[in-house]
């Protein structure tokens, strides 16, 4: 009997500690994001910082994250300043190639709508890959329908799902696989 | 030091705005409203990111404010172009292609037939 009460308590202070995390969570993104704002360490725009980031934590805590303070992870820091690097680079790819199609006379382009499957479980994983193909060669996420990504391809290669998922998503999946899940 | 980063922010800018020129450009060659997005969205967000991160590195005072503005702009300017490609396609405007390659018709039927079902 005193077991079950044990575990019993156990589990809500493991909710309330997750609950918390989050609120504490998006206080601090939403502290930071004032600080790069504003622009100035001076006590008093301190305070109204804080004052204003605790009040927005106050009515959005529960819905900002789902990890909560596990977000800022050394592992998962790492992995996004790893991606942030690769996706730069693809989109100066992206532009050059939109670049050579669009002064080039011909134009050679063979557009059409693929489909790509993802392995990935989490809505906020699935948008940031739908977000991360639309800014890359030539692809553009027109629908993401459960497990499939639909996207309209400038220059469509093969439109077998496995080759497609090569082509278009597997640099990135990877990476967004670590970061969000 | 401070002149370097004077330089690179010009030449930062110079390239943004080389980019919004050649996503201008793609929107009046291209022939459809799907290729036009393409050409609209990357060398738009490329080119507005491009000329908002010059500005910060010549007055550097800005750099951390256009460094999140950056950030939005890249978060939200693919979600857009994703609302305008869906809209234009379950409105019904046709594909300019070479061939018929189109894996997102059954997809519509069939969400429509379960709309219809429920």
């Amino acid at each position: 009997m005193s077991g079950t009460i044990v575990a019993k308590w156990r589990r809500i202070l493991q909710e309330t500690g997750k609950t918390m995390s989050r609120y504490i969570y998006s206080f601090l993104v939403f502290f930071i994001f004032w600080v790069a704002f504003t622009t100035s360490l001076q006590t008093d725009e301190l305070i109204v910082g804080a004052v204003v980031a605790f009040i927005m934590a106050f009515y959005t805590g529960k819905q900002f994250s789902e990890g909560g303070l596990s977000n800022l992870s050394f592992r998962k820091i790492v992995f996004t300043v790893r991606y942030l690097f690769v996706f730069v680079w693809e989109m100066i790819k992206a532009n050059m190639d939109v670049a050579k199609r669009v002064l080039s006379p011909k134009m050679p382009i063979d557009p059409g709508i693929v489909e790509v499957p993802t392995k990935l479980k989490s809505n906020i994983a699935k948008l940031a890959l739908a977000n991360s193909i639309t800014l890359t060669p030539g692809t553009l996420t027109v629908d993401v329908i459960e497990d499939k990504l639909y996207i309209h391809w400038i220059n469509v290669t093969t439109t077998n799902p496995q080759e497609t998922f090569g082509e278009i998503s597997a640099v990135f999946e990877k990476y967004i696989k670590e970061i969000f899940e | 030091m401070l002149d370097a980063l004077h330089y690179t922010g010009y030449v930062l800018t110079s390239f943004g705005v080389l980019f919004l020129l050649l996503g201008a450009l793609g929107i009046l060659r291209m022939p459809d409203v799907y290729n036009r997005m393409q050409a609209g969205t990357k060398a738009t967000t490329l080119g507005a990111v491009g000329t908002i991160m010059g500005v910060g590195l010549i007055n550097p005072e800005w750099f951390l404010k256009t460094l999140i503005i950056s950030l939005f702009i890249l978060l939200s300017n693919p979600i857009s172009s994703h609302a305008l490609a869906r809209g234009s396609y379950r409105i019904g405007i046709k594909m300019w292609q070479k061939k018929d390659i189109d894996a997102y018709k059954k997809a519509v039927q069939e969400s429509e037939e379960k709309e219809e079902a429920a």
